[in-house]
C-alpha cells in the first residue's frame, strides 16, 4: 500500500511538473514573441518612421492612380498658350484645337472653367485672376520679373506664395505662377488617351463607330488602323507593355524548365539508390547546395556582368538557382522510388536505361511535374524582381514608373497586369497539373 | 501446333485486338513526340528571343561570365586583411536582412494561421464567408512583394519596414493556403468535444485544432523562412535596406570596393547555407513523429 501511495506520490509531482512547464510555455512563448516584436519595433525605428511618412505621397498615390489632369500652359516670356494631357509632348492638343472647358481668346480674356464656379482668367500683360468661391478673387501679375498680388498675409495653407512663385491648390485643381510660366491643371477621373493619342484620328470614337461605322482614316481600313494606333499609343506604349509581360514570364519558363531539364541527369548521380560512387555523389549534393546557397540575388548581379541588362541574364539566373533546388527535390524523390517496379522492368531482360525509362520514370514523373508547375507560377513572381534587378521585363518598368514619381496611373495599371499575370500563371499551372497528372490539388 | 487449336473466329478476333492496341500505342506515342515537339520548339524559340532582345549575347556572355567573379576574388584576396573588418561591418546589415526575415515570417504566419482557419470547411467561424477569406489569400499570394516594396518605399521612404511588410503580406496569402491544407484534414471529434463543453471558436481552435496540426505548420513556417531570407536580401537590392541595399552601393562603386562586395557574399551565402541546414534539420524532426 505504501508502493501504492508511493508510485501516486511520484505521478502526481510529474504531473504537477509538466503542468508548471506547460503554464510557463503558455506565457513564455508569447511574452518571447511580444520582447521580439518590442525590440524589431525600436531596431526599425517604427515611431520615427511613422513621423516621417509622408502623407502627401500617400494622397498623390492614391488620388493619380485613377485620375489625369490636363495643363494649360502660358508662356510668359514669349507669349502663347499650350494645352496637354498630363504636360506631355505625346498628349499635347494639335494647334488650333483645345479643350471644350477653355473659352475666349489668347490676347484678350481666356477663360478656364475649373468647375464649381471655380474660373481662371488669363489676362493680358501676364496676369491671372483666379475666382475661388468662398474666398474670393485672387488676382496676380508679373510685372519686371516679379509676382504681384492681391493677397495679403498670412496667406490660407492652399496658397504657396513668394515673389518668384505662386501656387494655389484647390479641390477644382491647380494653379502655379512663376516667371517664365503661368500653368492650370484640372483633374478628370479615369485614364486618359488610354486607347488611343489625340493625334490618332480614332480618339473619342466609340467602339461601334470604329467597327461598323465608315471609314475614319481614308488610308486604312478602320479596324486595323484602329488596332496599329492602339498597339503604337505613345502614352501608355501597349507594345512596350506587352513585351514586357511577354518577357518576364519568358524568364520564368525558360530558367523553370531549363532548370528542370540539367537537374533530372544529375539528380540521378546525387540518389544513392542510382549513384554508387560516394564521392561523385557527395560532389554533386554540395554543387546543388552552393548554386542554391549562392541565391539569385547573387547569381543575377553576377550574371548580368557578363551577360548585360535584358531576358537572358534572368532566365538564367533562375536557371542556375533552381537546379540546384531540383536537384535536390528529385534526388529525394529518386531515392523514394519502389524498387518492385524497377525489378518487375529487370526480369523482362531490360538493360538499366530501359529500367530507368520504364522503371523509375513513370514513379517520379508526377512528383516533378507538380514541383516544376509550382516553380513556374513561383517563378513568374521572381522574374519581376529579378527583372526590376537585371533591367528587363515588367518589373523595370513598374521600378521606372515608381522612381519618375509622376505617371501614377501608369503605376497603377502594371501593378493591376503583374497581379493578373501571376494570377493567371498560377490558375494555368494548376490547369495543367490536373491535366497531365489527373489530379485535382 | 497451337495454331490449329486456335479456331479462325477467335483467331481474327485476336488480331483485331492486337490492331487496336498497337493503333493505341501509336497514337500514345504521337502524343508523346508531339508534346515534346512544342515543349523543344518553345524552349528553342524562347531562347532565341530571349537572347536577341538581352544586352549581351549568350555565346559571347560564358567567355566573361566568369571575369566578375575573378575580379572580385582576386581583389578580395589582395586585400584580404581587410576582410574580418568588412564582416564585422557588414553583420549589422545581415542581422536587419534576417530580422526583416523572422518578423515578416511571425507576423504572416499569425495573419496566415487565422486566415486559413477561416477558409477551412468545417472550421470556419463563418463558412459562408470561406471564398471571401480564399480569394483574400489568393490576392495576397498573387502580389509579388517588389510591388508592395516599391509602393511603401514611396509612401513611408527607404528602410526595414516596407520589405517587411511586403514580405509579411505575402508570406500571409501562401502560408494560409499551405496550412488550410492541412487543417483540412484535421480530425474534428477533439472538435466536436470541446463544443461539448461550451467552449467558443478560438478555444476550439486553440485547443482542438492547433495541437494536431502543429508539426505541420511549423514545418511549412520553417520553409517560409528560408525563403524569405532570399526575399529580404533581394527586396533590398531595390531599396528596402539590408545586406542588399549595400550590395547594390558595393557594387555601384566598381573596381576598388570589390573587397566589400566579397565581404557582402560571404555573409549572404554563410547565412543563407546555415539557416537552410537549421530548419531543415528541424523539419525533419518534426515530420519524423508521423
Amino acid at each position: 500500500m505504501t508502493d501504492a501511495t508511493a508510485s501516486l506520490g511520484s505521478a502526481k509531482t510529474l504531473a504537477d511538473a509538466l503542468f508548471r512547464r506547460k503554464r510557463l510555455t503558455a506565457f513564455a512563448v508569447p511574452a518571447i514573441i511580444v520582447a521580439y516584436l518590442v525590440y524589431i519595433a525600436i531596431a526599425f525605428d517604427v515611431v520615427g518612421l511613422a513621423q516621417r511618412a509622408s502623407s502627401k505621397n500617400a494622397v498623390i498615390l492614391a488620388s493619380d492612380s485613377w485620375s489625369y489632369k490636363t495643363h494649360v500652359t502660358r508662356d510668359n516670356r514669349r507669349g502663347g498658350t499650350t494645352y496637354a494631357i498630363e504636360g506631355e509632348r505625346k498628349g499635347a492638343y494639335e494647334d488650333g484645337t483645345r479643350p471644350a472647358w477653355v473659352t475666349g481668346d489668347e490676347d484678350s480674356e481666356l477663360v478656364i472653367d475649373l468647375e464649381d464656379g471655380h474660373v481662371v482668367r488669363f489676362l493680358p500683360d501676364n496676369a491671372v485672376a483666379y475666382d475661388v468661391p468662398g474666398f474670393g478673387t485672387i488676382e496676380a501679375q508679373l510685372v519686371d520679373g516679379s509676382l504681384n498680388t492681391n493677397l495679403s498675409e498670412p496667406v490660407p495653407e492652399w496658397i504657396n506664395l513668394s515673389d518668384q512663385r505662386m501656387t494655389i491648390t484647390t479641390d477644382a485643381g491647380r494653379v502655379t505662377m512663376t516667371r517664365t510660366r503661368t500653368e492650370v491643371f484640372r483633374y478628370f477621373p479615369g485614364w486618359e488617351l488610354f486607347w488611343f493619342t489625340l493625334d490618332s484620328p480614332y480618339h473619342n470614337r466609340s467602339f461601334t463607330e470604329i467597327a461598323l461605322g465608315d471609314r475614319i482614316d481614308p488610308d486604312r481600313p478602320n479596324i486595323s488602323g484602329a488596332m496599329s494606333d492602339f498597339w503604337n499609343n505613345g502614352m501608355w506604349r501597349h507594345k512596350d507593355v506587352a513585351w514586357a509581360i511577354g518577357e518576364t514570364i519568358l524568364m520564368a519558363f525558360l530558367g523553370t524548365f531549363g532548370a528542370a531539364m540539367i537537374a533530372l541527369p544529375l539528380a540521378f548521380v546525387a540518389a544513392k539508390r542510382f549513384s554508387p560512387f560516394g564521392a561523385l555523389r557527395f560532389g554533386t549534393r554540395r554543387i546543388f547546395d552552393f548554386v542554391r546557397g549562392v541565391d539569385a540575388l547573387i547569381w543575377t548581379v553576377v550574371l548580368a556582368r557578363a551577360f548585360g541588362p535584358g531576358p537572358l541574364t534572368g532566365a538564367l539566373a533562375i536557371l542556375i538557382t533552381d537546379s540546384g533546388t531540383f536537384g535536390k527535390i528529385f534526388s529525394e524523390a529518386l531515392e523514394n522510388v519502389d524498387e518492385k517496379q524497377i525489378e518487375g522492368v529487370a526480369s523482362t531482360g531490360a538493360k538499366p536505361l530501359q529500367r530507368y525509362r520504364f522503371g523509375v520514370i513513370p514513379q517520379i514523373v508526377p512528383i516533378l511535374l507538380s514541383q516544376i508547375l509550382y516553380f513556374l507560377e513561383s517563378n513568374t513572381r521572381s522574374a519581376t524582381i529579378i527583372g526590376a534587378i537585371t533591367g528587363g521585363g515588367i518589373g523595370l518598368m513598374l521600378t521606372q514608373a515608381i522612381q519618375t514619381q509622376k505617371d501614377w496611373e501608369e503605376v497603377a495599371y502594371y501593378i493591376i497586369l503583374i497581379v493578373g499575370m501571376v494570377m493567371i500563371m498560377d490558375s494555368f499551372s494548376g490547369w495543367l497539373r490536373g491535366k497531365l497528372i489527373g489530379r485535382k490539388d | 501446333m497451337t495454331d490449329a487449336t486456335i479456331s479462325a473466329p477467335t483467331r481474327r478476333a485476336i488480331d483485331r485486338i492486337q490492331d487496336s492496341y498497337m493503333v493505341q500505342v501509336r497514337r500514345r506515342r504521337m502524343y508523346g513526340g508531339l508534346t515534346l515537339a512544342i515543349f523543344s520548339l518553345l524552349m528553342v524559340s524562347g531562347f532565341v528571343i530571349a537572347d536577341d532582345r538581352n544586352a549581351g549575347g549568350f555565346w559571347d556572355g560564358w567567355r566573361q561570365m566568369l571575369d566578375f567573379p575573378a575580379d572580385v576574388v582576386s581583389e578580395a584576396w589582395e586585400k584580404r586583411a581587410n576582410l574580418p573588418g568588412l564582416l564585422v561591418k557588414y553583420f549589422p546589415a545581415l542581422m536587419e536582412t534576417i530580422n526583416i526575415a523572422a518578423v515578416s515570417t511571425l507576423i504572416g504566419a499569425m495573419v496566415g494561421l487565422i486566415l486559413s482557419l477561416l477558409s477551412t470547411r468545417g472550421l470556419a467561424r463563418w463558412p459562408r464567408l470561406i471564398p471571401v477569406f480564399r480569394r483574400l489569400m489568393d490576392i495576397l499570394r498573387a502580389v509579388p512583394e517588389i510591388v508592395i516594396a516599391l509602393v511603401l518605399i514611396f509612401i513611408l521612404g527607404g528602410g526595414p519596414v516596407p520589405a517587411m511588410i511586403a514580405i509579411a503580406l505575402h508570406t500571409a496569402g501562401a502560408l494560409g493556403k499551405l496550412y488550410s491544407e492541412a487543417a483540412e484534414n484535421v480530425d474534428l471529434k477533439p472538435v466536436e468535444g470541446l463544443t461539448s463543453t461550451g467552449a467558443n471558436w478560438t478555444q476550439r481552435m486553440w485547443l482542438g485544432v492547433l495541437p494536431q496540426v502543429a508539426p505541420n505548420f511549423l514545418s511549412y513556417t520553417l520553409l517560409r523562412f528560408e525563403i524569405n531570407i532570399r526575399a529580404s536580401a533581394i527586396l533590398g537590392f531595390v531599396g528596402a535596406g539590408g545586406l542588399g541595399f549595400e550590395l547594390r552601393n558595393a557594387m555601384a562603386w566598381g573596381p576598388g570596393r570589390f573587397d566589400e562586395a566579397a565581404a557582402i557574399f560571404v555573409l549572404l551565402f554563410g547565412a543563407i547555407v546555415f539557416f537552410d541546414q537549421i530548419s531543415s534539420r528541424y523539419r525533419n524532426k518534426l515530420t519524423e513523429g508521423q
